[in-house]
C-alpha cells in the first residue's frame, strides 16, 4: 500500500511537471532539477528552449523509471518470518514492479516457489511454503497480474538455499522465489 | 590433527564396509533384563555367512529392554541343555540364558534354541526354525522376536522393516530406502533428483505410498515392494501430499491443496472416489487414521499455530486434541490406540512427545537430539523412530514410548529423513 502511494506521488509529480512546462516559463528548471541558476536573459529567452529541455528531461525520467522498475524486478526472492506467510513490507516495492511487468506483458508467466526452513514438520512446512506462494500470488494479482500468469508450487523444507542450523540460514530459507518461465 | 584425521579415516572406513545404518544404544531401561546369549554351535566346515547368535544379542541389546553379557565374561559356553550350569550364570548375575545349535541340512539351515530361567533353573522356551542361506538374518530376527515376546510379553519387532529417505548435502539426489529395522540390508527402492517425502506403509506391508516432486510439484505415488511397480495415484491440480492408509487398507487419507488451501481428503481405493473431509481456510494436513478406522488425527493451524485435531469421518466433526505449547504436529497413534506421538515445540526446541489419549497427559520423550521430526511408531507400540539433527547432519533416532530406551541409527550417506516403520509381517 505504501508503494502504491509512492507510485501515485511519482505519477502526480511527473504530470505536474509536464503541465507546468506547458503552462509556465519561470520554473521549468525546477522540474528538470537543474542546478544552474537561471539568469534574466535566459528566462526571457523563451519558452521553446524551456519546453524542449523539459521534454528531454521527461523522457529521461521515464527511462529512469523503467530502469528503476527493472532494478526492482531484480529482487526475485522474498522472505518470511517463522511460521508466517504474511508479506514483509521490504519486498512490496519489488513485487509491485513484477506485477506491473506482468500486467504489461500478458504473455509473461512466473512460477512462485514457496519454501520453509527445516524447523517443524515436513508436511506442515510444505503447506506453509504454499501459503507463502499464495500470499505473493494474491499481492501480484491485486497489483495487476493475471492469475493465469502465476503458478504456485511449494517445496516445503526440501530445498534450502543455506544448510546451516541457525537463524542466519533459516531466515534465508523461508522464502518465495519468483521464477520467470517466459518474459 | 593427525589423530583427528585418523579417526575420520577410521570412521570412513568403518562406514564403507559396514551396514548403512548402525544402531547405537544411548540409553537403556534402568530395569533392563540381564540375558546371556551363548554363541550357537555350528557343525559346518566353513564359517556361517551370518553370525546368528551375535545378531540375536544385538537385537536384544538394541531394544533397550535387555542387558546382554559379553562372550568374554562367560564361564562356559554350553550348546546343549544338559551342559548348562545354572550356578555359573547365577554368579554372573544373569536372569536368562539362551543357547542354540545351527545345523546344515539337505533343505537349508536349521536352528534350534532354548531359553533358560537362571533363577528357576528351568527351560522356558524351546524352538526350531529353518531357512535358506539368504535367510539367516531373518532367522536370527525371528528368534529375537520369539525371545522378546516370551520375556517381555510384548511382540518383538526385530523382523520388521523401515523405509526412509536419504539425501546428499546438495539436495540434488533423493533416495527412498528399505532396510531391516536394525538398519541392515539397505536397498534402494526409488531414486530421484527431486524431493521424496512422507513415505507410508500399506497395512499389509506390500506397498508404500509416498510423495514425489518428479513432475515439478507434489504428487502421491504407490509402489509395490515385491515388483517395484509404481503408480501415480493422487495428482490433482495443486499440491497432493501426506498419504495415510486406513487400518483396513481400503482408503487413503491425504492432503489436497487447491490454490493454497490444504484440506484433508479421503480416497476410496477401489473406486478412486474422493471425499473432502475438512473445509477450512487454515492449513489442514498430516492426516493419520485412528485405530478405529473412523477417526482421523490431523494438524491444523486453525487456532493460529499448528495443533493436532481429531476428525470424525462419519459426521466431519472436529475436536482439538493438543493444548500444551504453541506447536504440536504430525501425530501418530500406537497400535493399541492409547498413546498419541507427535512433534512438540518447547523452549524453541522441537522434540517428540507422547500424549496419553485418555488422560491427555503429555510426556516429552527426547532431549539429546535437535529438530526432531517425522515420528513413526513401531507396530508393537514400544518404540518411536524419528529424524533428528545431530552435528550438522540429519540422522534417525529412536525412543521408547515411555522415554526409557533410546538409540540412534547414524548413516554413512548424507542426511537420513522421514522414517516409516513397517507393520508386523504376517
Amino acid at each position: 500500500m505504501q508503494t502504491t502511494a509512492l507510485y501515485k506521488t511519482l505519477g502526480l509529480a511527473f504530470g505536474a511537471m509536464l503541465i507546468s512546462a506547458c503552462a509556465s516559463k519561470g520554473d521549468v528548471n525546477d522540474g528538470a532539477g537543474s542546478t544552474v541558476a537561471p539568469t534574466a536573459t535566459e528566462q526571457q529567452a523563451e519558452d521553446t528552449n524551456a519546453v524542449e529541455s523539459t521534454g528531454v528531461n521527461g523522457e529521461a525520467l521515464e527511462a529512469e523509471a523503467n530502469e528503476a522498475q527493472a532494478a526492482l524486478r531484480e529482487q526475485t526472492v522474498f522472505y518470511f518470518d517463522f511460521d508466517q506467510s504474511t508479506l514483509k513490507s521490504e519486498g512490496k516495492a519489488a513485487l509491485m514492479a513484477h506485477a506491473a511487468f506482468l500486467a504489461a506483458n500478458p504473455a509473461a508467466s512466473v512460477v512462485l516457489e514457496g519454501h520453509a526452513d527445516e524447523r517443524g514438520t515436513v508436511e506442515y512446512n510444505l503447506a506453509l511454503g504454499e501459503r507463502r506462494s499464495m500470499t505473493v500470488r494474491r499481492f501480484l494479482m491485486a497489483n495487476g497480474a493475471n492469475g493465469s500468469q502465476l503458478k504456485v508450487v511449494s517445496f516445503g523444507e526440501e530445498r534450502p538455499v543455506m544448510m546451516g542450523h541457525d537463524e542466519g540460514s533459516y531466515s534465508k530459507n523461508r522464502r518465495v522465489e519468483v521464477k520467470y518461465q517466459s518474459r | 590433527m593427525v589423530k583427528r584425521s585418523l579417526i575420520v579415516l577410521m570412521w570412513l572406513f568403518a562406514h564403507l564396509v559396514q551396514a548403512e545404518l548402525l544402531i547405537e544404544v544411548t540409553q537403556g531401561k534402568q530395569s533392563a533384563i540381564p540375558v546371556a546369549v551363548v554363541p550357537f554351535s555350528w557343525n559346518g566346515s566353513s564359517a556361517l555367512p551370518e553370525d546368528i547368535s551375535a545378531i540375536v544379542t544385538n537385537d536384544l541389546a538394541s531394544s533397550g529392554y535387555f542387558r546382554t553379557l559379553g562372550t568374554a565374561s562367560m564361564i562356559t559356553q554350553p550348546h546343549q541343555l544338559n551342559d548348562v550350569i545354572y550356578a555359573d550364570w547365577s554368579r554372573l548375575k544373569q536372569d536368562f540364558v539362551v543357547i542354540g545349535t545351527v545345523e546344515l541340512q539337505a533343505d537349508g539351515y536349521a536352528v534350534q534354541f532354548h531359553v533358560m530361567d537362571v533363577h528357576q533353573q528351568v527351560e522356558i522356551l524351546r524352538h526350531r526354525v529353518k531357512g535358506k542361506a539368504s535367510q539367516l538374518r531373518d532367522l536370527a530376527h525371528y528368534i529375537s522376536d520369539f525371545i522378546f515376546k516370551k520375556l517381555t510379553g510384548v511382540p518383538g519387532v526385530f523382523s520388521t522393516k523401515l523405509i526412509y529417505v536419504t539425501t546428499n548435502r546438495e539436495r540434488s539426489r533423493f533416495n527412498l530406502n528399505y532396510a531391516d529395522a536394525d538398519g541392515a540390508r539397505e536397498q534402494l527402492i526409488y531414486s530421484s533428483k527431486h524431493p521424496i517425502i512422507s513415505p507410508a506403509w500399506s497395512p499389509d506391508a506390500k506397498k508404500v505410498a509416498y510423495v514425489s516432486f518428479e513432475n515439478g510439484r507434489s504428487e502421491i505415488f504407490f509402489q509395490e515392494l515385491a515388483t517395484g511397480k509404481r503408480e501415480r495415484v493422487v495428482a490433482f491440480d495443486g499440491s497432493n501430499s501426506a498419504p495415510a492408509f486406513s487400518p483396513d487398507g481400503t482408503r487413503l487419507a491425504f492432503v489436497l491443496s487447491k490454490l493454497g488451501n490444504p484440506d484433508v481428503y479421503v480416497m476410496d481405493l477401489a473406486s478412486r472416489k474422493i471425499e473432502r473431509m475438512t473445509n477450512h481456510y487454515a492449513i489442514d494436513t498430516e492426516p493419520q487414521w485412528d485405530v478405529d478406522g473412523r477417526h482421523i488425527f490431523f494438524t491444523s493451524s486453525r487456532a493460529g499455530g499448528p495443533q493436532v485435531y481429531k476428525l470424525d469421518t462419519a459426521n466431519k466433526q472436529v475436536e482439538r486434541v493438543t493444548f500444551e505449547g504453541s506447536y504440536n504436529a504430525r501425530a501418530r497413534i500406537t497400535a493399541d490406540g492409547r498413546k498419541l506421538v507427535y512433534v512438540h515445540k518447547a523452549n524453541d526446541r522441537f522434540h517428540i512427545a507422547s500424549q496419553d489419549v485418555k488422560s491427555g497427559l503429555v510426556h516429552i520423550l527426547t532431549s539429546e537430539t535437535e529438530l526432531d521430526e517425522s515420528p513413526s511408531v513401531a507396530p508393537n507400540g514400544s518404540m518411536v523412530i524419528y529424524a533428528a539433527s545431530e552435528a550438522d547432519r540429519s540422522i534417525l533416532a529412536a525412543v521408547s514410548v515411555d522415554g526409557d530406551v533410546k538409540f540412534r541409527l547414524p548413516s554413512k550417506y548424507g542426511d537420513v529423513r522421514e522414517p516409516a516403520w513397517s507393520p508386523i509381517f504376517q
